[in-house]
């Protein structure tokens, strides 16, 4: 028996939900579970969304026309995280940056490592370093980050 | 839809909150297993513990063993339990008034049916096997065979 005080107790606080993201979003993952990258084209101003989400927020229309993109990008923004969060063993620091796909017009966020983080530039070219293919599922996590296209100086 | 996908998604705050001293040593008691109560200015006594008088304000700081039985004051029966309530199965909240106190703390009482549960009835503890110095460190209360 502990002789310790007792000086706090845990009182996790958890919401449950069933999160479905929707026809567009699906079909994304699902490609992205094969290994393949799908943005959606909108037929009034041609640009193309990464996830799709089924219509362009600009012109209010569907977007159907399905394009694939490549895995390689560039860095619009980013941040050098140095608090680490419960439940994920991640290098420290490391860095979240918005990334706009060759052939996209929006971004999306995702790890950039394999380069030090005050390396990290706006600009920066990157390509997905994809988790090994057994271990791919419907998610953008069979990405395990991207690194520089080339080393840099 | 059977083409749209679906995923369990849990949102959760892993708060740690600190309990002070009063509440410390009414959970180590717990760990301990033993229930301690403090003695209000008016002779009370409160169980779970306050670190103030609830008229005057004053400190206190007079402990006063109760238990480990209890009387009912006042019950409600959950007949669907949730994921993270005391017992998986059907069970009764109760306010139970430990012998020796005066206020009434709530728990969890193990009875197989409502018509188990009436307000006055008598209850013993069951403790836990493991206990860390929690309110859960009480696994429920039971009703007393009569």
């Amino acid at each position: 028996m502990s002789d310790e005080p007792v000086r706090s107790i845990r009182t996790p606080v958890a919401l449950d939900y069933r999160y479905t993201p929707g026809l567009a979003a699906s079909r994304f993952l699902r490609a992205v579970a094969d290994g393949r990258l799908i943005g959606q084209r909108c037929p009034a101003c041609g640009r193309v969304y990464i996830p799709p989400r089924g219509s362009c927020p600009t012109d209010g229309v569907p977007t159907e026309e399905e394009v694939e993109l490549a895995d390689t990008g560039v860095i619009t923004t980013f941040c050098v995280v140095n608090v680490p969060f419960a439940g994920h063993a991640i290098e420290m620091p490391y860095v979240a940056a918005s990334i706009v796909l060759d052939g996209a017009d929006i971004s999306f966020q995702h790890l950039v490592q394999g380069v030090p983080a005050d390396r990290v530039r706006i600009g920066m070219r990157v390509r997905a370093v994809w988790r090994p293919r057994e271990e791919w599922g419907p998610t953008l996590e069979n990405i395990r980050h991207f690194e520089p296209v080339e080393a840099q100086p | 839809m059977s083409d749209v996908l679906s995923a369990p998604h849990r949102l959760e705050y892993p708060y740690r909150r600190s309990v002070g001293p009063v509440l410390g040593r009414f959970l180590a008691g717990l760990r301990d297993g033993r229930f301690e109560g403090i003695r209000a200015r008016d002779g009370r006594v409160i169980v779970p513990p306050q670190e103030h008088d609830p008229v005057t304000a004053e400190p206190l700081d007079e402990w006063v063993p109760v238990g480990p039985g209890g009387v009912v004051v006042s019950w409600a029966w959950i007949a669907d339990p949730l994921s993270n309530q005391p017992l998986d199965r059907p069970f009764a909240w109760a306010l139970v008034r430990l012998d020796g106190a005066d206020t009434a703390l709530l728990h969890a009482v193990d009875a197989v049916h409502p018509d188990a549960m009436r307000t006055g009835m008598r209850v013993a503890v069951r403790w836990r096997g493991e206990r860390v110095g929690d309110i859960r460190d009480v696994e429920c209360f039971v009703p007393e065979p009569a």
